[in-house]
């Protein structure tokens, strides 16, 4: 079930015509206010059940435009559908990795592998965790702030990314833990002190379920 | 300034993102707090309405448009209602962040509509165009005639 969540593509299964079934909003593996205090029900219940489920209405939507504006041989209505694709695609790849970085079990450091990989490639635990979160803190404007594996250095790399651009798809780094600061995933309960919320999400990531994520991809 | 007063051209550049988004924040929104009014709401008059009529149809298909522009924002940004100099005619677009319409796009900015979250989100939540319904009500056109007029000499 884990390893599920960490390898799991957003591939819809094909049908059994060969008809393209739609993308879906994955369940949350813990109750809304399961991350209390330090993100609370109501943010988790919108951010789910409104903003991610919002990105997969409309990403299956601008999908079969897609499929049409393909099928006729339309590059500039492709083209024209780029936006909400990265857009839309890109808010559902980053929530579904989302939701599985945190636990209510969460917190606390990693081990293994992972955190071998973290002091070599940052220095310390809490060298990462600074730059991280500062790195989180400075988006200006809506975006992410992510770790990511660098297949090609072999290396774990701190970078920020606008929007709901996704990590691989933009940068090719292989995303392994995502810090959202779009502000509808933290205004309601910090307002506009984003480092407040920053400091308390450290106490509810899934340090499991980032270090499954960095062995499936660092082979 | 002190990156000027050493030549640091480096420096200079790398301080770029940060006067765009701090001096376009301070620039937005000391716009937005005049383009709102407790007395504000209906429709402008005089040359602003006939300009809107000329250069959008309708008032109506103008609300329509700065609405639509202001919802379709994906991220943070504004949708501005702005004049081109050059054209003569008023045009709606959307800026992203706190990039300024002025700096970035050579349009003088006559009416802004602040769409990041934080401008609606404890009150509205996810809900942006039931804000964009809202400020319609709260619109200084007294204020953007003022402007209108100021730029198009």
């Amino acid at each position: 079930m884990l390893c599920r969540a960490a390898c799991r593509k957003l591939v819809p299964a094909l049908g059994s015509l060969g008809s393209r079934q739609k993308h879906s909003l994955p369940d949350l593996q813990y109750d809304y206010g399961a991350l209390e205090p330090y993100i609370n029900a109501q943010i988790m219940q919108l951010h789910h059940s409104k903003h991610h489920a919002a990105y997969v209405n409309n990403l299956n939507v601008t999908e079969e435009k897609y499929q049409e504006a393909l099928a006729k041989g339309d590059v500039t209505a492709q083209i024209a559908l780029q936006p909400a694709l990265k857009f839309n695609g890109g808010g559902h790849i980053n929530h579904t990795i989302f939701w599985t970085n945190l636990s209510p079990n969460g917190g606390g450091e990693p081990k293994g592998e992972l955190l071998d990989a973290i002091k070599r490639d940052f220095g310390s635990f809490d060298k990462f965790k600074e730059k991280l979160t500062a790195v989180s803190a400075g988006v200006q404007g809506s975006g992410w702030g992510w770790l990511g594996f660098n297949k090609d250095q072999g290396r774990l790399q701190i970078v920020a990314c606008p929007n709901q651009d996704p990590l691989q798809g933009t940068t090719g780094l292989i995303p392994l833990l995502g810090i959202d600061v779009w502000e509808h995933a933290y205004y309601l309960q910090y307002k506009n002190v984003r480092p407040d919320y920053l400091k308390a999400i450290w106490n509810v990531i899934n340090w499991e379920n980032v270090s499954e994520r960095y062995m499936a991809c660092k082979k | 300034q002190e990156a000027l007063a050493k030549g640091d051209v480096t420096a200079q550049i790398a301080l770029q993102p940060a006067l765009k988004f701090n001096g376009g924040g301070h620039i937005n929104h000391t716009i937005f707090w005049t383009n709102l009014s407790p007395n504000g709401g209906g429709e402008p008059k005089g040359e602003l309405l006939d300009a809107i009529k000329r250069d959008f149809g309708s008032f109506d298909k103008f609300k329509e448009k700065l609405t639509a522009v202001s919802a379709g924002v994906q991220g943070s940004g504004w949708g501005w209602l702005g004049f081109n100099k050059d054209q003569g005619r008023l045009q709606i677009v959307a800026c992203p962040n706190q990039d300024p319409l002025q700096g970035t796009t050579g349009l003088i900015p006559l009416l802004g509509i602040d769409v990041w979250e934080h401008a609606y989100y404890l009150q509205y939540k996810n809900v942006r165009p039931d804000y964009l319904k809202a400020i319609w009500n709260v619109i200084n056109w007294e204020n953007v005639s003022e402007r209108y007029m100021a730029c198009k000499k």
